[in-house]
């Protein structure tokens, strides 16, 4: 990828400073200094590419403070790029070698390239996590004051860390599954799996893998699957991310589906971005930009076949349901309607507008480790809002969203539910079997 | 151009967490809204009260160091573009809507208030600020009363001196003065407070404000109407306003304007047709009724191919903001969008709009030209690139030629954006050598060691 100074400068003009995305942008709204605005931050990208300012400590200081939530591309009239600006920026920043903290530089190598470089490695942690999860050992380690053991980050970050599931995706759906509801139109799809999704939230791969179905798709994951990216791309290891693309791309072959269906906000927004990953290299430029033209987000893909509305309620008596816009779904892929429609869909369900429903919950992939500050006061805005429309159930499409507000609510002592709105839908369905076994017994 | 230690020293003191001086600070408050202008600052001060001004200024003042007033930074006429080594005082940080007043219809906030925030705090109380300007969502209270700024309702509604009452303002001495007051009929002595509303930042600095509201229009209905030719258009304001309405809105968008703004907003903009006109009428349900359907009517009979009617206040709203969005989303086809503010009197409207087509094709130049219809003001934006030298040229010849046929026509250099630095080559042309001298003698007896903004509006 081109650094500042080589990209083409036009992108960096296009903005023309009128001040439209400040009202957007979190961190503006928190300081009210320029620096901290969309126009600032390109204003020194341009000034960078001008070289009347270095790739210095501050620079690098600013670009780890933006959230990359992209609430500015959706404001911006102008169709200024923020995505490419910020993802140059940021590789600008890696390989500018500026002097890091040794706890930086472990974070990560751990993350990037230890963990999700490798999903036979990240699966094994996962198993290790669940172990020590499901035997209670996290519980009575904190209790018996063993997490003082653990370096500062750590014991901070322990208690929010996700529960693992049970099961992975692999044990709970078969490489192939057929569709058995007869409809005219039989559709092929690859499932994406995800890491963190894979994880912590298997289920919502099963119940996404069991609305496909219900849908006419005949549905075929990938029983090992890499990371798609999204996390090395957004924090400048533009390298690894071209690797992992390549991997994904001769994972499930573009061609071989109707569509490539996401059902995590942050990796969809990135997954949708291979070719301009990938456009100088001879052997996968085609097929990225074949992928690209594939991939979809689960509720774009349902409500673009006409999603079948469930005729059982996902729960047993009326619930209020408001729904949480992931930053890279609403203004990364501009998937806005498509998840509320879905839930409209539900009989029994009564939808609140939540109020700032786009603005960013501070998850920001591993914002809520680099910038815990302001990551905490976002949530805490957030939380606020979903208690005042009195839903019971929240719904969310971004495992990062997921678990920060549910870190966020359980410490304010709610009880409030999250789930994806594909699970809802999916439960919706079964409970139309379960009626149907009643009627007939 | 540095700062003195000394000067920065004091600053530092009076506003300990609002002094700003890396460079990287320093380059981000280089700029407003307009295009090509651009000028590195001493230090930027973020203030958070009238006493922390008064103290800058009075810094300011003993170390002779100008001083650059600024909001949010939307200007579009470079009027808050710093002069080399000045002090930005910058005013969003005051932004406390102090009272709204049911009683007197009155709002009192400080200068760095978000508009749009102004007429929502209104809006509780079924009370309304009617002045809207582009830029509304981001754009300060203070800003727009320095720059007199207008908007989409200005045919109807006026502009913002309109709804200013009283001001509080730092002279450039460091005096605190209240100008105006709560009363409907005032006239003890000079009006002092028209004298700072369009000012510019060059005779004292804002501080606080005091505006008057009107109810808020029990119905509203928006239309949009398209066209094949803007000369259509053009002789459906003129049939409408002759007919004896005042629409709130009368809006246009020529075909390439109209086509930048669908590829932003994605309403459904028909990016084939000539011209589209926004109309907007508002008021008594009965009487908004009434004037819709003439205007539909106005609008067909001069061939309007398409009228459509907002079914909702949601759908008036995406169709405003859309129009609000034409200028910045006019930069999606060229790097540098260079936009004028001229306005015609009404009857040489559609006269001037053949001109500025016909003086771009002249000089091989790109314009988008969008603008308030119903008053007279037009917004030819043109599309280059500030780094192609050549076509720059090219733009400014057509820019003289507009700006000449605009005061032949008995027009004005500027409608609603200010003269700052990007009008001023032709402010003395438009007002004469004695209306330009009596106002130099103005700034002189208020700032005459031009600590204010200098060289904006004249050098």
């Amino acid at each position: 990828m081109a650094t500042l100074r080589e990209l083409d400068y036009s992108v960096l003009q296009q903005c023309m400073h009128c001040g439209m995305c400040l009202p957007t942008c979190p961190t503006y709204d928190a300081t009210k200094r320029e620096r901290h605005s969309p126009r600032g931050r390109i204003a020194l990208m341009r000034a960078i590419a001008d070289e009347e300012i270095a790739v210095n400590r501050t620079f690098a200081e600013e670009m780890s403070y933006c959230l990359g939530c992209l609430a500015c591309q959706t404001a911006c009239p102008a169709g200024v790029d923020y995505a490419t600006l910020f993802e140059t920026a940021r590789a600008d920043i890696e390989t500018a070698g500026l002097p890091q903290s040794v706890a930086r530089r472990f974070w990560r190598w751990l993350t990037l390239r230890a963990l999700f470089m490798h999903p036979a490695r990240l699966r094994l942690v996962g198993k290790i996590l669940r172990w020590v999860q499901s035997n209670g050992l996290d519980v009575a380690a904190r209790a018996a004051g063993l997490t003082r053991l653990l370096p500062a980050d750590l014991r901070r970050l322990e208690p929010q860390a996700p529960a693992i599931s049970p099961a992975f995706s692999d044990d709970l759906i078969e490489p192939d599954e057929l569709s058995r509801s007869a409809g005219p139109v039989r559709r092929r799809v690859a499932l994406l799996t995800g890491c963190i999704q894979d994880l912590a939230f298997s289920e919502i791969n099963r119940d996404t893998a069991d609305v496909l179905l219900a849908n006419g798709c005949d549905v075929h994951t990938a029983p090992e699957q890499s990371c798609c990216g999204s996390l090395h791309s957004h924090n400048g290891a533009t390298d690894l991310a071209r690797t992992l693309a390549k991997r994904m791309i001769d994972t499930l072959p573009p061609g071989e589906f109707d569509a490539i269906i996401s059902n995590a906000g942050g990796c969809g927004s990135h997954l949708r971005h291979y070719s301009s990953l990938l456009k100088d290299d001879p052997q996968y430029a085609e097929k990225a930009r074949l992928w690209d033209s594939k991939v979809r987000d689960i509720h774009e893909w349902l409500m673009g076949i006409g999603c079948r509305a469930p005729e059982a309620a996902p729960e047993p008596g009326p619930v209020t349901v408001s729904y949480h816009d992931s930053c890279h779904l609403a203004h990364g892929q501009k998937v806005v309607q498509p998840p509320r429609a879905l839930l409209a869909l539900l009989p029994g369900v009564r939808m609140v507008e939540l109020p700032e429903a786009s603005w960013c919950c501070g998850s920001a992939g591993i914002y809520s480790i680099t910038q815990p500050e302001q990551s905490a006061q976002l949530l805490e805005r957030k939380v606020g809002h979903i208690l005042g429309t009195g839903a019971t159930i929240l719904a969310t499409a971004n495992p990062g969203c997921h678990l920060q507000l549910l870190n966020g609510l359980r410490a304010k002592g709610s009880k409030v539910e999250l789930a994806h709105p594909v699970t809802l839908l999916a439960r919706a369905y079964r409970n139309e079997r379960k009626n149907l076994k009643t009627k007939i017994n | 151009m540095d700062l003195s230690p000394q000067v920065l020293a004091q600053l530092a003191a009076v506003c300990p967490d609002g002094l700003l001086t890396a460079p990287e600070d320093l380059a981000v408050y280089g700029f407003d809204g307009t295009a090509a202008l651009k000028q590195r600052p001493g230090a930027v001060v973020l203030v958070r009260s009238t006493q922390q001004v008064v103290e800058c200024v009075r810094i300011a003042a003993a170390h002779s160091v100008p001083i650059v007033t600024r909001g949010s930074g939307t200007g579009l006429s470079g009027g808050s573009v710093p002069v080399a080594g000045c002090i930005v005082l910058c005013l969003v940080q005051m932004d406390a809507i102090l009272e709204v007043d049911p009683n007197n219809l009155t709002l009192r906030a400080q200068s760095g208030a978000i508009t749009q925030k102004i007429d929502e705090a209104a809006g509780k109380h079924g009370l309304f600020y009617p002045p809207d300007p582009g830029s509304m969502k981001i754009s300060t209270i203070g800003g727009n009363v320095a720059e007199n700024s207008g908007g989409l309702r200005g045919l109807k509604y006026g502009v913002t001196r309109d709804y200013v009452m009283g001001l509080e303002v730092v002279l450039p001495d460091g005096r605190v003065v209240n100008l105006g007051n709560a009363c409907v009929k005032d006239v003890a002595g000079y009006s002092m407070k028209d004298l700072f509303i369009g000012s510019e930042g060059t005779l004292g600095i804002i501080t606080e404000v005091r505006l008057k509201l009107l109810p808020r229009p029990a119905a509203r209905r928006t239309m949009l109407a398209m066209f094949e030719r803007m000369e259509d258009a053009a002789q459906t304001v003129s049939a409408i306003i002759a007919a004896r309405i005042i629409p709130c809105t009368l809006e246009f968008l020529d075909r390439m304007t109209i086509r930048c703004v669908e590829d932003f907003a994605r309403i459904g903009l028909p990016t084939d047709c000539g011209a589209i006109l926004l109309m907007e009428t508002d008021g008594h349900p009965a009487a908004v009724a009434e004037e819709a359907q003439q205007m539909e009517a106005l609008a067909r009979l001069h061939k309007a191919r398409e009228v459509r009617t907002a079914k909702d206040a949601s759908e008036a709203t995406t169709l405003a903001t859309a129009r609000r969005s034409a200028f910045s989303a006019l930069a999606r086809v060229r790097p540098t969008t260079i936009l004028e503010d001229i306005t015609v009197p009404r009857s040489a409207l559609a006269e001037m709009v053949g001109f500025i087509a016909e003086s771009a094709a002249r000089h091989r130049l790109q314009v988008g030209t969008f603008g308030h219809m119903g008053d007279g003001n037009l917004h030819p934006t043109f599309l280059t690139d500030e780094r192609d030298h050549e076509e720059m040229a090219r733009v400014h010849l057509a820019l003289e030629e507009i700006v000449t046929k605009t005061l032949s026509l008995g027009g004005t250099i500027t409608g609603e954006h200010g003269v700052g630095l990007a009008k001023k080559q032709w402010i003395r042309k438009q007002l004469g050598d004695a209306s330009f001298e009596l106002m130099r003698q103005i700034k002189m007896a208020l700032d005459p060691r031009a600590l204010l903004n200098p060289g904006k509006i004249f050098d």
